[in-house]
């Protein structure tokens, strides 16, 4: 019956609506003079990072004491890991301190999948980015943010709530290495948004005809018919090789200038999922510019955390997710 | 707005309606009147309903107040799913909008609006819920119907009908606003069903707990 968020392309339309819906609901208590409710007490979240990790580790934090869960944080620096403890003897660890949802980012794709499914542990796992697969989390926060500042601009349906149906988003950069991409690829596009991905060749995946997206090698034809722009961390942790002649080429072509920030329609918003390279995949000023929501992504992320932990964990079963075997 | 005309004896699993359109509309005048008794006026006074179906109560009694007193009083919408104490024990739910007055409640009188008054276990959730929000003066208690059965010592300060009731019925309020009619429904005890009080109850229209 264990249920898990692993990647967005497991959510159907109406799982992300719900914890859109119930993000937006959250929201509303990071306003009020007690930040916390009952909700989760005596559950325990375990946020296991195995990769450097600011505002992802802090906001699955955050977010589960908001809701008075215990949460022990274990990073892979400074624990037995560096001793040369696998991830199997560490889920065990885990699994005998009764840990109820485990949040794991892993350099490895996929490791949050083998966690999932390997019988090692019974508690819930969230993926909060695995290698250059899936950041589930990231995209909903994302599209949270996209629908709190363009709900005018969506298309909304006679009944039930508001999607991102009709907007444009465009996602600019390191493709390649990007699990940011590739779980906005699958989420946007599930909420009825167009996706265009737009990357040097050398930083676009080889097989993307099965995604949900186009793509394009010009980054200035694009601007003037986005509702928002999404630019990529040029991950220089994960390119083993030459991907582009020089950082001042790659921004020359591909970063977000003023120049470019001038093309861009007067509503679009500018976005990324941090930590950002200024100077490289974006200007100060772009990154600073009143239409910048980098900011408000961080803040959303919470209540979207909250909301994931809330659906995983406060029922008798969970309300997103996909079914496991014999669920 | 019309009531369905009470059946004198069909099935008895068929519900059977206690209270129709013009009696609910009575019970909400005379609450209205018993909270500017009570609170001798509504200088501040703030009505927090509890959705879904204590929000349009919550407005009723507001408009019945501003026509006694000439004073508008405020009115919100106060969600306590994240603070039941039967979440574990059925599927995760979506949440109700929470919706505080922009005055706050600090300081004021909130009275905190229902549909049915049953184990008790919502109402002691609310009150979590209204110490998280702020301190008011004091909190006070209207519900449409009172069906018994407390599992806490918890009690109304306004009850639109006390309606005695066997465990094994069901109590459903409809309301004009979101059912298109406004009645309460007695259920019959056909089926041991699901709304013994401490199970997980409250499924359907309106049902308290």
């Amino acid at each position: 019956m264990k249920r898990h968020l692993l990647s967005t392309a497991d959510l159907t339309r109406d799982d992300a609506l719900l914890v859109l819906d119930t993000a937006e609901e959250l929201a509303r208590i990071a306003d009020r003079p007690i930040k916390k409710m009952p909700t989760l007490r005596g559950r325990t979240v375990v946020n296991l990072f195995y990769e450097d990790s600011t505002r992802t580790r802090i906001s699955f934090e955050a977010a589960a004491k908001r809701l008075s869960a215990d949460v022990i944080n274990f990073s892979a620096k400074g624990s037995s890991v560096s001793k040369g403890e696998s991830l199997k003897d560490t889920a065990l660890t885990l699994a005998a301190m009764g840990a109820d949802v485990v949040v794991v980012r892993h350099p490895l794709s996929g490791a949050p999948h083998r966690l999932a499914h390997a019988d090692w542990l019974d508690a819930h796992v969230v993926n909060a980015g695995d290698g250059t697969h899936e950041h589930p989390t990231q995209a909903l926060l994302d599209a949270f943010t996209l629908r709190r500042h363009l709900r005018e601009r969506i298309d909304s349906p006679d009944a039930g709530s508001t999607a991102l149906d009709g907007l444009h988003v465009a996602i600019v950069g390191d493709v390649l290495h990007s699990r940011v991409a590739r779980s906005n690829v699958h989420l946007l596009s599930t909420l009825g948004a167009r996706v265009s991905l737009v990357a040097p060749p050398t930083l676009m995946p080889l097989h993307t005809e099965g995604w949900a997206s186009e793509v394009s090698y010009a980054l200035d034809s694009i601007l003037p018919t986005v509702d928002a722009v999404m630019m990529l961390r040029v991950q220089n942790e994960r390119m083993n090789g030459s991907f582009f002649p020089s950082a001042r080429e790659y921004s020359r072509r591909y970063g977000l200038d003023e120049r470019r920030l001038s093309l861009l329609p007067d509503h679009a918003l500018v976005m990324h999922p941090g930590p950002m390279n200024r100077g490289l995949e974006i200007s100060a000023r772009a990154a600073d510019s009143p239409r910048s929501v980098v900011v408000d992504q961080v803040r959303n992320g919470v209540s979207v955390r909250m909301a994931v932990l809330y659906l995983l964990l406060s029922g008798s079963e969970p309300a997103i997710g996909h079914e496991e075997v014999g669920a | 707005m019309t009531a369905v005309p009470a059946r004198s004896s069909a099935s008895s699993d068929d519900p059977r309606v206690v209270l129709d359109a013009s009696d609910i509309a009575r019970a909400l005048t005379r609450i209205a009147h018993e909270i500017v008794e009570r609170n001798k006026g509504c200088a501040d006074l703030v009505l927090l309903g509890i959705p879904s179906r204590g929000v349009p109560l919550a407005h009723r009694i507001s408009a019945r107040l501003a026509e006694i007193e000439g004073t508008s009083v405020p009115v919100g919408s106060l969600d306590i799913t994240m603070y039941r104490d039967d979440l574990r024990l059925q599927p995760a739910r979506a949440l109700e909008v929470t919706d505080l007055p922009a005055q706050g409640i600090d300081g004021r009188v909130v009275v905190l609006v229902d549909d049915v008054l049953f184990s008790g276990r919502t109402i002691r959730a609310a009150l979590d819920a209204v110490s998280d929000v702020g301190r008011p003066r004091a909190v006070q208690l209207a519900v449409l119907v009172d069906r018994g059965h407390r599992e806490l010592p918890i009690r109304a300060d306004y009850v639109g009908k006390n309606l005695p009731t066997s465990l094994r019925e069901s109590v459903h309020v409809q309301l004009d606003e979101l059912d298109d009619r406004d009645a309460v429904l007695l259920g019959g005890g056909g089926t041991p069903d699901s709304d013994a009080p401490g199970d997980a109850a409250e499924v359907g229209s309106g049902e308290g707990s």
